[in-house]
């Protein structure tokens, strides 16, 4: 295993395979934050030439956080398929590069190989891909999970409608839902983020979503994103619901300032699927984001992608419904501007694509980051082209809860219109119906939420 | 006449008659774009049931019934996200006014941060201060206060300009009408929440109190928060801190807020503990 390389004549020499990882990160704050980044362009590109000549079973065999330590590393190492990688454990980085993006590489080749790599060896093969590279690269791997509808079908693009409001009123909340669906948007998902985590609240939220999607006969999903826990006791006490939510990390010490442990997620898997509204199979959602282990002190001096990639090595295994990275949520201290949101967003949806997962994006961002509403339309067309699954849509992208914005809920439908895209069969079958969408195009009556007023 | 004169006279008839009289658009009369008369305006003008959409426009502050061009949004709609986004953005951005620190004859330090990028991007030396400033507080503060208030940008040098002329007479002047003597009141550059807990130890405060601007939202740009705590120091538990929020001009008014504040600092005081430890 060679940690040193030559550039401009002089010697750039690594300690260990995480930092060549953490130094071969394309510029990130939050890396510099923790003090895990390149020095400069030329470290960073040096770091690049090492790690792409390390082999896969090098990176296999240094995952970031100890196995002994890390039930996040046992389950990743753990579910990787002796066979497959045994094929693949002498490839360097570089050329596991090369193969992915090769014309012969087909969906099927991509989906098998996947089965032999652990997150670091995913995370490794990323910081060696440009921006487009990572679009193509995304663009092969279709992944399509079922809980009540499809979702993840070549040639669809899809959205979760989140309605949130300042104080969970369920009637603000209605109305929001109704707009949303007034512009197509919903078919991934109706889901909110709730400013009361308890369980009442919760179930009162869930009870009206379930009447507006019976009473409209919308083909989608529901559920309300609060604590894993506060979900479990709402469905025990009979609150109808079809996706259980929660934020993960890429570390158990990570997971545990979630405040949840890997048997809270099996014993909710189990609970759901004895009283879960949905049929299934695919009944969880999970959310990451770059950062969220430093900002928890729990990344164990790894550096954000390598940590990124561990959160989707640790979700597979609950085989989820849906997976969104929220890019720019976490502030300008781990994504600084455009320039890194927008690589955060490629490389989180091509990393989750290639471990197997039904990666969507919320495309975001805070009013302290250097980025704004356009940088944000630009990452929503690179990842519609990389065939994201999802977005989110929100009233004219303003998140009143969050204080962020993301897509507005205008957004699906131009970018579905110029990339050729539909929404989920049954769900543009029922736009139709309701006068709202008519061959891929809103209509005339589209964005009047009062069509729905009557249920 | 000239020919070219009489040329456009004909041509005014000839559309005239074919497309009828086109008065020119007076100026509409000035609109603060960010303002909520604004917002009112941009509104779906043809829906099924009009009663309805009103309704549901007052039920939530999401920008909803607001209609489009064909799948996007409507240019009033884009203006008015764009001049929130503006003042949120010149929120974190600008500096705190110096003629307001001047006249609440508050004096500066900064954290260890020396520009705003760095304070944007090093939370980790915003809630630090060098030996030098420690210094500078210790010699112009009194020591050892029951209660020590200090004002700080943090992520919103507006919420300071906006809300603190009213806010720091208001909670001092109630503190020292129930007896309670507050500590020399300052400002600190680059402030994170907590910075609170350095100047806690250094000054030796019973209670410390940070206003603080916070993130921005489209809703609000300027708004403070008052983090509140008994005894503290570095490294102590998040837990430990008693927040009120939403201090601005649309949330609760600065004046109320600051009484507020009052009760709850006599509260800890009483109660020795301040954050989860205390219930209100």
């Amino acid at each position: 295993m060679r940690l040193k390389t030559m550039l401009g004549g002089k010697v750039y020499a690594f300690r260990s395979v995480k930092e060549v990882l953490a130094k071969a990160n394309e510029k990130k704050s939050g890396d510099e934050l923790a003090g895990l980044a390149a020095k400069n362009d030329s470290e960073r590109i040096a770091a690049k030439e090492v790690l792409s000549e390390l082999l896969v079973s090098d990176l296999r065999n240094h995952p970031v956080v100890d196995y002994d330590k890390d039930d996040v590393t046992r389950m990743d190492q753990d579910s990787v398929e002796p066979a497959v990688y045994h094929k693949i454990k002498n490839w360097s980085i570089g050329e596991l590069r090369e193969w992915l993006l090769d014309y012969n590489a087909s969906e099927a080749d991509i989906k098998y190989l996947s089965k032999g790599l652990t997150a670091e060896v995913i995370a490794g093969v990323t910081k060696l891909m440009s921006n487009l590279d990572l679009i193509y690269g995304a663009s092969k791997i279709r992944i399509e999970t079922t809980c009540n509808t499809t979702l993840g079908k070549r040639g669809t693009f899809s959205t979760r409608l989140q309605p949130n409001h300042t104080v969970d009123d369920v009637d603000g909340i209605t109305a929001s839902v109704y707009e949303g669906l007034s512009y197509g948007v919903g078919d991934a998902l109706i889901g909110l983020n709730p400013v009361n985590d308890t369980v009442s609240s919760v179930r009162e939220v869930l009870k009206r979503f379930d009447e507006i999607k019976n009473q409209l006969e919308i083909p989608t999903q529901q559920c309300v994103l609060a604590h894993i826990t506060t979900q479990m006791e709402a469905v025990k006490e009979g609150a109808p619901t079809d996706l259980f939510f929660q934020s993960i990390a890429g570390s158990q010490k990570g997971n545990e300032a979630f405040g949840f442990t890997t048997e809270t997620i099996e014993e909710a898997a189990d609970l759901l699927e004895r009283k879960g509204t949905a049929k299934g199979p695919n009944r969880m959602y999970f959310e990451t984001g770059q950062g969220s282990e430093l900002s928890s002190m729990a990344h164990h001096g790894a550096d954000q992608v390598t940590m990124e990639a561990r959160c989707y090595g640790y979700a597979k295994k609950f085989k989820p419904f849906i997976v969104n990275t929220v890019v720019g949520f976490i502030g300008p201290e781990y994504l600084y501007d455009s320039t890194q949101v927008i690589r955060a967003g490629l490389e989180d949806h091509f990393m989750g694509k290639l471990t197997g997962l039904p990666m969507g994006c919320d495309c975001c961002y805070t009013n302290h980051m250097a980025a704004g509403q356009n940088d944000i339309e630009n990452l929503t067309m690179l990842l519609a082209a990389a065939g994201c699954n999802y977005i989110i849509g929100v009233p004219a992208s303003d998140d009143v809860m969050l204080n962020y914005q993301t897509n507005a809920f205008h957004d699906a439908a131009a970018v579905r219109e110029i990339l050729g895209l539909r929404p989920i069969g049954e769900f543009e079958a029922w736009l139709e119906k309701r006068g709202v969408l008519e061959r891929g195009k809103l209509t005339g009556r589209a964005g009047d939420l009062t069509i729905f007023t009557g249920r | 006449m000239k020919e070219r004169e009489l040329i456009d006279i004909i041509a005014r008839k000839v559309m005239a008659a074919l497309y009828g009289e086109q008065e020119p658009r007076k100026d509409a009369p000035l609109t603060d774009i960010s303002s909520a008369a604004y917002k009112a305006n941009i509104k779906l003008d043809q829906v099924e049931n009009p009663l309805a959409l009103d309704a549901m426009r007052t039920k939530t502050p999401a920008r909803i019934g607001i209609g489009k061009a064909g799948p996007r949004l409507g240019t009033k709609t884009l203006l008015a996200l764009r001049a929130d986004h503006a003042s949120a953005k010149d929120a974190v951005l600008k500096s705190v006014d110096e003629n307001i620190l001047k006249e609440l004859e508050l004096f500066s330090v900064q954290s260890l941060c020396g520009d705003i990028d760095e304070h944007l991007t090093r939370p980790d030396l915003g809630r630090r201060l060098s030996e030098e400033t420690k210094l500078r507080l210790q010699e112009h503060c009194v020591y050892g206060p029951r209660v020590q208030i200090y004002v700080s940008d943090g992520l919103s040098s507006l919420a300071v300009d906006e809300n603190i002329s009213d806010l720091l007479p208001v909670m001092i002047d109630g503190l020292e009408a129930k007896g309670i003597k507050t500590g020399t009141p300052f400002f600190v550059k680059y402030g994170r929440v907590p910075t609170m807990d350095v100047i806690s130890e250094i000054l030796n405060a019973e209670v410390t109190c940070v206003l603080l601007g916070e993130r921005p939202g489209l809703a609000a740009a300027g708004s403070m928060s008052a983090y509140i705590a008994y005894r503290a120091a570095v490294g102590m538990p998040e837990s430990r801190r008693t927040v009120i929020s939403n201090i601005h001009t649309k949330g609760i008014q600065p004046v109320e807020a600051g009484a507020y504040a009052v009760d709850v600092i006599i509260k800890i005081l009483e109660a020795k503990a301040s954050g989860v430890d205390f219930k209100l």
